[in-house]
């Protein structure tokens, strides 16, 4: 990039829209996941979508790969830069366009942050559904990359059941229009696809959302089990039941000890919690959280508390949600995991996660979203003993395989990113990751939006593959294709 | 019509056959029956493959053959979209019927494309859960042909459409490539969401041999009311209070018709005591108009409307949810001007589908107006039925500024044009 370029770019954002300085680029040289860093050669802050579709014009021109970044607290190193690239930052792009309650949209620009959405329209008791732990600080932009989940969405879905439609800048620099705000019109579903392919599509700069009424009531219960094979169990039981609660939430005793740590929970000690929340008309919700109760006392729960109160809600949520951070009080480091079973594989999986664990001489701290399987284990340890922080990758790695091994995935919510692009071929066959790279090549043919992540190895585009080839788990005997 | 293709299948006729029947076994390569027609195309042969390999196999042979193929399930809806420029080859999901694995426990179940609607619901049922979704035709319909149709019913309000059920898929391409993507769990991030983009994408860009769907229960007790309303200003009305309201309700439609006032239907599901406590809301959030307990089959009404319908024209049509009278009224002043007989219904989504009896010319012209009424206000209207003779009818309508987009994806995964030529929109 020479100074041509950079001229070219400053005319487009202006010149507090250009970071060329080594010391303010090192804020960019990571998200969440920091231990992948690269320095960009600038990042650009557009604050409107001329702004954006001028900058991916000249990025196309010159053959200049670039990332588009909201607040950066992704977890797979799906906003880490790429050598030699921009990183366009949304985040002055932050207004909320629309709001139209009769017909429950929200039309906003990708800086808007999560929780704002929900705050826009509380007012008229209305809610956005998808609530990842990060809701305050993430953007709608990063959330559609992503396809973020969250603690509510075993009952309300992901961010793609409410992105309707999206306004799109593409690699080439044209301007499109995927979905609406009216359903299923003609033609294939890009919206769909666009969702979740972190980044490597192009940059979404308008999002048409879908918001929910809130329920008239809302229960949360916490239940104490002696492990977590019972509070599984319990789930299990809700589930059998023929009931859909709005979350179900298990943490291990070491995560409640981090939690309780952290924030003052004031949870049992116990060696597993469960929390439950259900939602929905009041008659329905008080009917459905006495079989709840029953069936946690039924499993051994030696201690059951229903929040009395708002405020006593939010304090059981609140250790839930700060988990992760919590952990930090009980070791220097960790790595946060997210791998997904199928749910009845939980008792199973966490045996494994413990020996594993023991065998690498490390502690490892659980937290899930029960109802749909999504494992958040943290491995803890010490990178000043040496051998640690490698043991711990190890281990870490080790844990998603035996996800995969359960039929499951190797993340429910955190992206492939750069994290864990080399465990999709263990998930993948190579004609699967071909086909899907085959959206790649019609989106983006010169792989500029952020190349080199979720794909072990790119597919040339005009590549022609060859016959179905087995998946490597099935080769193993250890899957059947699903 | 690409004469060059159909003349040289001809041609390469009994070689071809004799390689289909290799594969597929003999008795599983049969002449085409009369009844299926697709305008001018006419394929000549059916083969139902017997697993997804042998069928993966079939379609990178036509491919191969410059064939043109037409995937098909129960045939319910072959007549969507618009005719197919060409058609060589009806490939059948037929035998492709099993379910694979329904894990109860974890509300999940892998099935393959030809199954139908009524074997799988039936099959969950023995364990209390279901599919969510009130497809048309249910005992003939099946799992890959409601996939690549999108067809959805009044269910969708609560649970999505099948976009939102599915979790993974598995799909032939005309390359004879097997791919799979998504899984057999509910929350997976992993990878592009190619069940998404296959969803509605009429088969023409691959043929789906299975998928994985998360499952629901079924409720313990469901209850239907129905509220007359005067005119379509109260339907509106009362739509948005509904709507507006905290009930917990799983349907709502509204069913109009040119002889008689419109009604809107709602379905809660639950417990006892959770619905009579909801029964008493909604008397109360309705309480100018009469609202009384009716029987479930009143759900049927979108599928009743395709009775004796020969004749008929049969459109699905999209508007903003709080434009639902609006878009009926429109529907009104279009059809009463042109002696045109007419029976809607709508859920409260503001997906809509509208029969219309009368004249072909009449049909056409109305066709076209309510396609750009619609349209000026950011819907849709898509040809689903017309009778015989009518003049030539888009079956789409606008796409939009992706439809390069949609092409350049197409030419990925098609680049032959053998996967239904013409049936989708911009001619793709």
């Amino acid at each position: 990039m020479d100074a041509r370029i950079f001229r070219e770019l400053r005319a487009i954002v202006g010149k507090s829209g250009l970071i060329t300085s080594p010391e303010e680029l090192h804020t960019y040289e990571c998200d969440g996941l920091t231990n992948f860093r690269v320095m960009p050669r600038a990042v650009l802050l557009p604050d409107s979508r001329e702004q954006v579709q001028a900058i991916v014009l000249v990025c196309h021109r010159e053959r200049i790969p670039f990332v588009a970044r909201g607040s950066g607290t992704g977890l797979s190193g799906g906003a880490l830069p790429v050598e030699n690239g921009i990183v366009i930052s949304l985040v002055r792009m932050n207004r909320i366009l629309e709001v139209d309650l009769p017909n429950a949209r929200v039309i906003v620009e990708p800086g808007v942050l999560n929780l704002d959405v929900t705050c826009r329209v509380q007012s008229q008791e209305y809610f956005y559904a998808p609530d990842p732990s990060s809701q305050s600080v993430c953007t709608i932009g990063g959330n559609v990359a992503e396809n973020s989940g969250g603690a509510h969405c075993l009952k309300y879905g992901f961010t793609t059941t409410h992105v309707l439609g999206l306004e799109v800048v593409l690699p080439d620099g044209s301007l499109i229009h995927l979905g609406g705000k009216t359903l299923d019109g003609p033609g294939y579903d890009l919206a769909g696809v666009f969702v979740g392919s972190e980044g490597t599509l192009g940059i979404a700069t308008k999002i048409i959302l879908r918001i929910v009424k809130r329920p008239e009531c809302v229960q949360t219960l916490l239940a104490a089990f002696p492990s977590t094979n019972e509070a599984g169990a319990a789930v299990s039981g809700i589930i059998a039941a023929g009931m859909l609660p709005a979350a179900m939430e298990i943490m291990d005793n070491l995560a409640i000890q981090a939690a309780e740590a952290a924030v003052h929970a004031n949870y049992p000690d116990c060696g597993a919690l469960l929390l439950v929340e259900l939602d929905g008309p009041t008659a329905e919700v008080k009917a459905l959280m006495n079989q709840v109760t029953e069936i946690c006392r039924a499993n051994g729960s030696s201690e059951i508390r229903l929040a009395q109160s708002d405020a006593e809600r939010a304090l059981f949520w609140k250790g839930r949600k700060s988990a992760f951070a919590a952990v930090g009080r009980l070791s220097p480091n960790y790595i946060i995991q997210d791998g997904v079973i199928p749910r009845t594989a939980l008792p199973l999986l966490l045996n494994e996660i413990n020996r594993v664990g023991k065998e690498a001489g490390l502690r490892v701290a659980n937290v899930f979203h029960a109802g749909d399987g999504n494992l958040h284990p943290l491995v803890l340890y010490d990178k000043r003993i040496p051998g640690q922080e490698p043991a711990a990758e190890a281990l870490s790695n080790r844990i998603l395989e035996l996800c995969i091994a359960a039929g499951g995935s190797i993340t429910g919510e955190h992206g492939v990113g750069e994290d864990k692009k080399k465990m999709m071929s263990k998930m993948f066959s190579e004609p699967d990751l071909d086909t899907m790279q085959r959206v790649r090549c019609a989106f983006d043919p010169l792989q500029l939006s952020n190349p080199t992540k979720i794909f072990p190895r790119p597919r040339l585009c005009g590549e022609k593959p060859g016959e179905y080839v087995a998946n490597p788990l099935e080769t193993a005997g250890v899957a059947e294709r699903f | 019509m690409n004469t060059s293709s159909s003349s040289k299948a001809i041609t390469a006729a009994p070689a071809l056959e004799e390689k289909l029947r290799v594969i597929v076994g003999a008795a599983n390569v049969r002449a085409v029956s009369t009844e299926n027609t697709f305008g001018e195309a006419q394929p000549r042969i059916v083969v139902e493959p017997g697993s997804e390999r042998e069928l993966a196999r079939v379609l990178r042979l036509a491919d191969e053959a410059g064939l043109a193929v037409i995937p098909c399930g129960g045939g319910t809806k072959l007549s969507w979209g618009n005719s197919p420029t060409r058609a060589d080859l009806l490939l059948s999901t037929a035998r492709l019927d099993r379910i694979i694995e329904h894990v109860w426990a974890d509300l999940t179940v892998t099935v393959e494309a030809g199954c139908t609607i009524q074997k799988l619901q039936d099959t969950l049922s023995q364990h209390g859960q279901r599919l969510a979704l009130d497809a048309l035709w249910p005992e003939r319909a099946t799992i890959g042909g409601v996939l690549s149709a999108n067809d959805s019913g009044a269910l969708r309000l609560r649970f999505g459409s099948l976009r939102d059920l599915v979790i993974g898929m598995t799909i032939a391409l005309p390359d004879g490539t097997l791919a799979s993507s998504g899984g057999k769990v509910v929350k997976n991030v992993a990878g592009y969401d190619l069940p998404k983009l296959m969803t509605g994408a009429l088969g023409t860009l691959g043929v789906v041999t299975r998928a994985v769907f998360r499952l629901h229960p079924l409720p313990k007790i469901a209850r239907t009311f129905s509220a007359s309303t005067r005119n379509l200003e109260a339907t509106q009305q009362a739509l948005h209070a509904v709507q507006n309201s905290k009930l917990a309700h799983t349907a709502m439609q509204v069913r109009a018709a040119d002889d008689a006032a419109p009604e809107a239907d709602v379905l809660f599901e639950g417990t006892a005591a959770g619905l009579a406590a909801q029964e008493t809301q909604l008397k109360k959030l309705l309480e100018l108009v009469a609202v009384t307990e009716i029987p479930p089959s009143v759900w049927n009404a979108r599928q009743e409307l395709w009775l004796a319908s020969d004749s008929a024209a049969i459109v699905k049509f999209s508007a903003l949810p709080a434009d639902i009278a609006n878009g009926v009224e429109t529907v009104r002043r279009v059809a009463a001007h042109r002696q045109i007989r007419w029976k809607a219904v709508v859920q409260a989504t503001g997906l809509g589908w509208l029969r219309l009896d009368g004249s072909l010319d009449h049909l056409h012209s109305a066709l076209q107006e309510l396609r750009a009424e619609l349209q000026r206000v950011g819907g849709s209207l898509i040809v689903l039925h017309c009778p015989a003779g009518i003049a030539p009818l888009d079956a789409w309508g606008n796409v939009g500024d992706a439809l390069p987009l949609m092409r350049a994806v197409k030419q990925q995964f098609d680049p032959n044009g053998t996967l239904n030529p013409g049936r989708f929109v911009g001619g793709i």
